[in-house]
């Protein structure tokens, strides 16, 4: 049935384009998260590890482009193909390894609590038993609120950005997210302020952040860790984190 | 309900042997063993799914009656402005609606510290009233809509014959308008319950944890992806064939 | 103009809003452009399915009249967003397999085409009710006259059951279409950037939620008023020749 079957490619490029063999669909979340991504008012994706994708991608000879995608639907979007790899602040969990594959760490930041200045809390299960604490879906900081903050009430947002909004509006006490995007949010949000960091659970907030990508496919594992090796190496993470941040924190 | 003849032609029993097929192929090859975990959260909840489903029909019934009665008969400065919040409700996506509320009206709070001072602010901080408020207009607008023909196609030869046996305006608007136009709009509001019915998922976008959002945290605590979306489809067409059996039920029992 | 805007307070607003960057109006505006594309792509869809749908309700064999019965009732029993998600995932899972079947590699599908196949599957379900309804409300004597006269098949599809079964479906299909035009703002739950998406990714960006969602929301009503009058012209054209109704309903 060759005639078919030219004919369902024809229907198949149709409906969608073929992706070129060298272009690597890098997915984002679709979400402002300051300041490692966020979409700017031209529409373009600016932000520290926007940077990161392009000098990891240009070390490791990837002709990336970055795809906006849903969170909590982004590790079932690379699994059906819809992105070939994850660079979205994504830690490296155990819980995660059994579904996909994480390149070598890029980065690592500790785990804080923001809460509002005027209330007295502590990054602690007692301090924050009967308080209403806000976290991400999908994250690790949803799994570590769940586990150890269980005399809290947690309040699942689809963003972190939404649990910053309702941290303004005060309708949560405190939100448990990343140190740098948290110093970002207090830097601009006269209500709050870092509280501390929790105490750390590396089988939960896992080892810091790598490119996630399906499993099997080795060849784009191996270009990730050479491409992260090599702009840790050469200095470049550090001329992109010194442009955001000041100063080289890592 | 099709009666049990109509239900063992042969090509029905042959679907409905390749269905049980599908469903015993479901229960063996996918993954089915979260379900015990998550059992107590899904009950928690379905009971949210339908309380709010319930309350914003209880709510917005009424609502629907005023909108739809100051559209018929009621004069301009009634009947414009419920137009015109029919016209925005049924013209914007009520996700939007739902995000405007929610989130719009967060926004403003920290420009009124006396808010936070109010008894209405332990409500305030909740997503459920957001979530109610949101279905409940959401429900008017539609329904006063429908209500506004039912109102205007109660045959105007009953009221004047109210009228002429001297029934007091009130009597006639709770004997004889009130049943007839409510019985005219029966049979769809089978449907618009259903339809509201669909609506309530979008509450889970705001952090109120219904059954929808039980199925988000089993998909993203597990990656396990389609086996509680199944699941959760199947919930929501048994909740809808019993509002559909129920308000078929009631069609019955009402007289013509 | 500006000065005007400044007295009322929405200086700043309309500099939120304004077309080029810093504002984010021409997101907006792409992003509705994307909205009414998926729209009129799912309307067209679901009217081919409608159309066969309803022939296959009407003049189909038992099992198509079945299998149409549970491809309605489902569809319209399961909240379109979780048909959304299941179709989203089962859609390119099967382009995959098949593209993988016939030797292809992954394939990449647009976010509009997406779009389009989900909303398109649901509208379907509704538009085969329309039309089986509104071919079903033509005077069978109008056909009949038609066969006496000897005419075939197609020509009295074309001449006679279309143009009849138009006045009563216009009215639906209107309907549907505002459905259409709405229920894109859910594919932003999947992260796709129409005009719900880019509206809170605007708003988040610049904590500015009720600027940004009342523009969302007057372009919404704008594009139904605007269909609304349409459709209304488009009634009165399909109903040229026909008794009016007015006064005579009941």
């Amino acid at each position: 049935m060759p005639h078919f079957k030219s004919l369902c490619i024809a229907a198949l490029t149709l409906m969608a384009t073929t992706a070129s063999a060298a272009e690597v669909k890098i997915g984002v979340a679709a979400e402002p998260y300051p300041p490692f991504s966020s979409p700017d008012s031209s529409g373009n994706w600016v932000g520290w590890e926007i940077e990161m994708i392009d000098a990891i991608c240009a070390a490791a000879e990837l002709d990336c482009v970055v795809t906006p995608v849903a969170w909590d639907g982004i590790i079932p979007s690379l699994n059906a193909k819809q992105i070939d790899a994850i660079m979205a602040s994504m830690s490296i969990t155990e819980e995660r390894l059994k579904t996909i594959d994480f390149s070598d760490p890029y980065y690592n930041t500790p785990t804080v609590i923001v809460a509002d200045k005027m209330l007295d809390i502590a990054p602690t299960p007692d301090s924050l038993a009967g308080k209403i604490l806000g976290v991400q879906a999908s994250t690790v900081h949803q799994a570590y609120a769940q586990k150890y903050f269980t005399d809290a009430e947690i309040r699942v947002y689809q963003t972190q950005d939404e649990a910053n909004q309702d941290m303004i509006a005060g309708r949560i006490d405190a939100t448990q997210a990343d140190a740098m995007a948290m110093a970002e949010f207090v830097e601009g949000a006269a209500c709050c302020e870092i509280k501390g960091p929790v105490a750390d659970d590396p089988a939960i907030l896992g080892l810091g952040v790598g490119a996630g990508v399906r499993k099997g496919d080795d060849a784009l594992l191996a270009a990730f860790n050479k491409g992260v090796a090599a702009v840790i190496a050469d200095g470049t993470r550090s001329a992109i984190t010194e442009k955001y941040f000041g100063k080289d924190i890592f | 309900m099709i009666p049990l003849k109509e239900l063992l032609q042969p090509h029905r029993i042959l679907l409905m042997a390749l269905f049980a097929g599908f469903v015993l192929w479901c229960a063996v090859s996918l993954r089915w063993d979260w379900i015990p975990q998550y059992l107590p959260l899904a009950a928690h909840g379905l009971w949210t799914t339908l309380w709010i489903l319930l309350a914003s029909i209880a709510l917005g019934f009424p609502l629907a009656m005023l909108l739809g009665l100051a559209q018929a008969v009621g004069p301009w400065y009634l009947a414009w402005p419920a137009k015109g919040l029919c016209t925005v409700i049924r013209g914007t996506p009520l996700l939007l609606q739902i995000w405007l509320l929610y989130y719009g009206l967060g926004s403003l709070f920290p420009q009124f510290p006396w808010i936070r001072g109010s008894e209405l602010w332990p409500y305030l901080r909740q997503a459920w009233p957001y979530a109610l408020t949101a279905l409940t207009l959401s429900y008017a607008g539609y329904e006063g809509e429908v209500m506004r023909g039912a109102f205007s196609s109660v045959a105007k030869g009953q009221l004047e014959a109210a009228r002429a046996f001297g029934m007091p305006r009130r009597t006639i608007f709770r004997r004889i308008w009130l049943p007839q136009a409510v019985r005219n709009v029966l049979p769809t509001l089978g449907g618009e319950t259903i339809l509201q019915l669909k609506a309530t998922p979008l509450i889970a976008t705001i952090t109120v944890i219904d059954i929808y959002a039980v199925s988000s945290r089993v998909r993203s605590d597990t990656f396990i992806v389609y086996e509680p979306l199944l699941l959760l489809a199947l919930v929501y067409i048994v909740i809808a064939l019993v509002i559909g059996q129920g308000f078929a039920w009631l069609e019955r029992r009402v007289p013509r | 103009m500006s000065d005007l805007l400044e007295l009322l307070g929405l200086g700043q607003a309309a500099e939120l809003l304004s077309l080029s960057p810093p504002g984010w109006g021409r997101n907006l505006l792409v992003g509705l452009s994307r909205s009414l594309q998926i729209a009129a792509g799912a309307f067209g869809l679901g009217l081919l399915i409608g159309l066969l749908g309803a022939y296959g309700k009407l003049h189909g064999g038992k099992i198509t009249r079945d299998l149409l019965a549970i491809y309605t009732t489902v569809i319209r029993a399961v909240p379109e967003l979780v048909l959304i998600l299941i179709l989203y995932y089962v859609g390119t899972d099967l382009v995959n397999k098949a593209s993988a079947a016939l030797g292809g590699g992954p394939v990449e599908i647009s976010g509009i085409a997406a779009g389009i196949w989900v909303l398109g599957v649901v509208q379907g379900a509704y538009a085969t009710e329309v039309l089986r309804g509104a071919i079903q409300a033509i005077p069978p004597g109008q056909v009949e006259a038609a066969r006496a006269f000897g005419m075939p098949g197609w020509t009295i599809l074309r001449r006679v059951t279309i143009p009849a079964m138009m006045a009563f479906a216009v009215p639906g299909l209107a309907n549907l279409w505002l459905i259409a035009t709405k229920d894109t703002a859910l594919l932003a739950v999947v992260g796709f950037s129409e005009l719900t998406l880019e509206t809170r990714q605007a708003a988040s960006s610049t904590r500015a939620y009720f600027t940004f969602f009342m523009a969302a929301g007057a372009l919404y009503l704008m594009v139904t008023l605007l269909s609304g009058a349409l459709f209304a012209r488009l009634e009165k054209w399909a109903r040229r020749g026909q008794p009016s109704l007015k006064g005579g309903a009941r």
